[in-house]
């Protein structure tokens, strides 16, 4: 890209050349004019592909698979600070989280749509770093870019890049998987440790005050969910307990299905590290964010079968059976501690705030 | 995670509540002082395996819910000052003033940053000289160093941009308002840990004899806090008023010198009012008048500022131990951890949010079985 065009013969006086502006984004980049069209040639669909971004339309137009199903539409706009952490960055974020949300109602994820809010003096190449990592992540999912947007906001009124993806998939008919279908004596499967993805974030930006080595878990959940639905094909619920985390997902999920979820505090898996740095910061692990991580709730029967193909799976090795549904109490969820009393676990009530001391 | 895991061992915490039901005869009422130790308790699930003759109540030990309505409203009126950078620890932010909270002044354009210490804060003033950084000063003695520390390390540093919003206040007068109030229930004490950790606890053994109250140093993990009930009960049984140190690991008699030297270095100690209790002669340390320039209130001439407490929550009976949360008609109701009306709902050391989090008022015994 940084090969200029040929400059035409010019015959008598003229204004000064423009600057070129291909290192840092400027307002004219959402002008809609010429330096949209190269930032989108030169940048986007040299990076997202061509092959199936509408060619100049206005709109994609799909198939949709042949076999009996329904669509499953899901939307999520993402924004982190650093754009950069351990083990991912907000491109994979912005991919994988609608990868995810799209493969928890048991759907197979296809197509995913971006929309990218940049802010005047973004560096170019972080947007190409960003881009590409969103590609890497939609390969290793299997699914494509079919639409795209970006606009340009001034200096100080974005935190250099937001990015709203929309993700489109294909449920198979006869497959009712969601919140509300948990039942009495359903065993309840965590795909692996939590913690990783909201310690890493803090630690990238130095808040801790301490070193933490810890990667975000970041990924796409779809094969690992295809593989566990292939040894189950009975799960009842799948959710990813991002935002608010492990507990606020399960509270929700015991409301939805009015049944008493159970857990085993011994059970739950939680990295060293990040049990000890939330404990500095008074942090409860079951309330931190995770972006790589699936709760599975599935009928007794298929529980083996599930875990077995989970720990097979780069992304679920170390996943665990961390408790049960029951009856009672309808709409609540419990946590068994390890010293063997009970406390009832709440949804996160706002931001989560480090304690005092 | 040494000196941590084996403080949560349940074989341990087994064996020591076992110890505890042998030796108990009669029902017994004990305070934990602290508000992490209240809320390590209702993590744990403690107060459940405890033996139905023992009582614990929650005392008035968690720093943000204490700190006095005045004070809030003083940082909002700070904070809400153009050239100002405001920086508190994580949960005073979400402590209702008067009328707003340090969030609604943060979203209505205010420079409001969390800090996990008062040297980021001293951090931020030197980075940024032009202009006011104030750090919301709270705690009990063991936040009391720190702040101090700041204050030193600006006067070294010749700022003339840092100043604190000092909130400090003091256990052991908080321990004779409880003990000499005549609706006193409270027989025995679990000492705060890690104030201790700093002040020692050779300030409680009068405290002990005046009121015939024993206590307990104790620390913050299930069998910490098992072994400080099992030693304050031991002593209830023998009618003995002692004081015990049951976290030897943190805590020495004379506690951390150089720390207190710090306190007596830079504050000195003054009447203060507690959120919810009232007005507590000696129970507050202020900057001493040769450190006035780091004063945030004379900086900005905030003292006028003196709203009143609404009517509505018991907080006041609440950190006192005479109620429990949900005694209170607003608990659960007007009263959550989304919408705050006192300041116990708030910190997620206090006492209603923790009764909030982990226990509501729903009876487990009924529903621990399918």
């Amino acid at each position: 890209m940084n090969q200029n065009p040929p400059i035409p013969p010019i015959e008598g006086p003229l204004c000064p050349l423009p600057l070129r502006h291909d290192e840092t984004i400027v307002l004219g980049h959402g002008s809609g004019g010429q330096m949209t069209h190269d930032l989108i040639q030169k940048v986007f669909l040299a990076t997202l592909g061509r092959s199936c971004l509408p060619n100049g339309n206005d709109s994609a137009s799909l198939a949709l698979p042949t076999t009996p199903g329904r669509l499953a539409i899901s939307t999520d706009s993402h924004i982190v600070t650093p754009l950069f952490f351990p083990g991912g960055d907000i491109g994979r974020l912005a991919v994988c989280g609608t990868v995810n949300d799209i493969s928890m109602s048991g759907a197979q994820p296809l197509y995913l749509t971006a929309g990218f809010i940049l802010e005047e003096g973004l560096p170019i190449q972080t947007l190409q770093r960003v881009l590409l990592s969103m590609q890497t992540a939609a390969a290793q999912a299997g699914v494509q870019f079919v639409a795209g947007d970006t606009k340009v906001v001034e200096h100080g009124k974005a935190d250099g890049l937001f990015i709203n993806t929309t993700g489109f998939g294909w449920i198979p008919e006869g497959r009712t998987i969601g919140g509300e279908h948990a039942q009495p004596g359903d065993v309840i499967l965590l795909s692996g440790p939590i913690g990783d993805h909201g310690i890493a974030v803090l630690a990238a930006r130095g808040e801790l005050g301490f070193e933490a080595e810890v990667e975000s878990d970041v990924a796409p959940l779809n094969h690992l969910i295809a593989a566990a639905l292939q040894a189950a094909p009975h799960i009842h619920v799948l959710r990813d307990p991002t935002r608010g985390g492990l507990a606020t997902t399960l509270c929700e999920i015991a409301l939805q299905s009015q049944v008493g979820i159970w857990l085993d505090e011994d059970r739950i898996p939680i990295r060293p590290t990040v049990r000890a740095a939330a404990e500095m910061l008074g942090f409860d692990p079951l309330y931190i964010a995770n972006e790589g991580k699936v709760i599975l709730i599935v009928p007794a029967d298929e529980a083996d079968a599930a875990l077995t193909t989970l720990r097979a799976h780069s992304y679920g090795q170390l996943a665990e059976r961390i408790g049960e549904v029951r009856r009672d109490p309808p709409g609540r969820t419990l946590l068994r501690t390890t010293i063997g009393g009970t406390r009832v676990l709440d949804m996160l009530a706002g931001e989560m705030l480090p304690r005092i001391c | 995670m040494r000196y941590v895991q084996e403080f949560r061992n349940a074989q341990l915490v087994r064996n020591t509540l076992n110890e505890l039901r042998r030796i108990v005869t009669r029902p017994w009422v004990l305070m934990e002082i602290c508000g992490g130790q209240t809320h390590a308790i209702l993590q744990y699930g403690l107060d459940q395996l405890l033996p139905p003759e023992i009582e614990l109540i929650h005392g008035p030990g968690c720093p943000v819910c204490v700190t006095p309505l005045e004070q809030i409203d003083r940082a909002l009126e700070i904070a809400r000052q153009p050239n100002v950078i405001f920086c508190s620890f994580g949960d005073m932010l979400r402590v209702p003033g008067s009328q707003h909270d340090l969030f609604s002044i943060r979203a209505a354009g205010a420079q409001v940053r969390t800090v996990y210490s008062p040297l980021d804060a001293v951090r931020i003033a030197q980075q940024n000289p032009d202009r006011q950084v104030v750090f919301f000063a709270i705690g009990f003695e063991t936040t009391a160093p720190a702040n101090a520390a700041s204050v030193l390390q600006a006067q070294a540093l010749h700022l003339k941009n840092y100043s604190i919003l000092t909130s400090q206040v003091l256990v052991p007068p908080a321990m004779h308002a409880i003990l000499s109030s005549p609706a006193r229930r409270v027989q025995g004490f679990l000492a705060a840990g890690h104030v201790c950790a700093v002040m020692g606890y050779w300030q409680y053994p009068p405290i002990a004899e005046q009121y015939h109250v024993p206590m307990t140093v104790t620390g913050f993990e299930p069998l910490d806090l098992a072994q400080g009930i099992l030693t304050t009960v031991r002593m209830l049984e023998q009618d003995s008023c002692e004081v015990k140190n049951a976290y030897t690991r943190a805590v020495t008699y004379e506690g951390n010198r150089p720390a207190q030297a710090m306190i007596e270095q830079v504050f000195t100690v003054c009447d203060r009012n507690w959120r919810g209790i009232g007005l507590i002669p000696q129970s507050g340390l202020n900057l001493r008048p040769e450190f006035a320039e780091f004063d945030a209130e004379q900086r900005f001439q905030v003292a006028h500022i003196q709203p009143q407490e609404s009517p509505l929550c018991i907080a006041g009976q609440v950190l006192q131990g005479l109620k429990k949360p949900a005694d209170c008609p607003a608990f659960g109701k007007q009263c959550t951890p989304q919408k705050p009306l006192g300041a116990p709902m708030v910190s997620s050391e206090g006492a209603c949010a923790a009764y909030y989090r982990y226990g509501r008022t729903i009876s487990l015994n009924s529903t621990s079985q399918p």
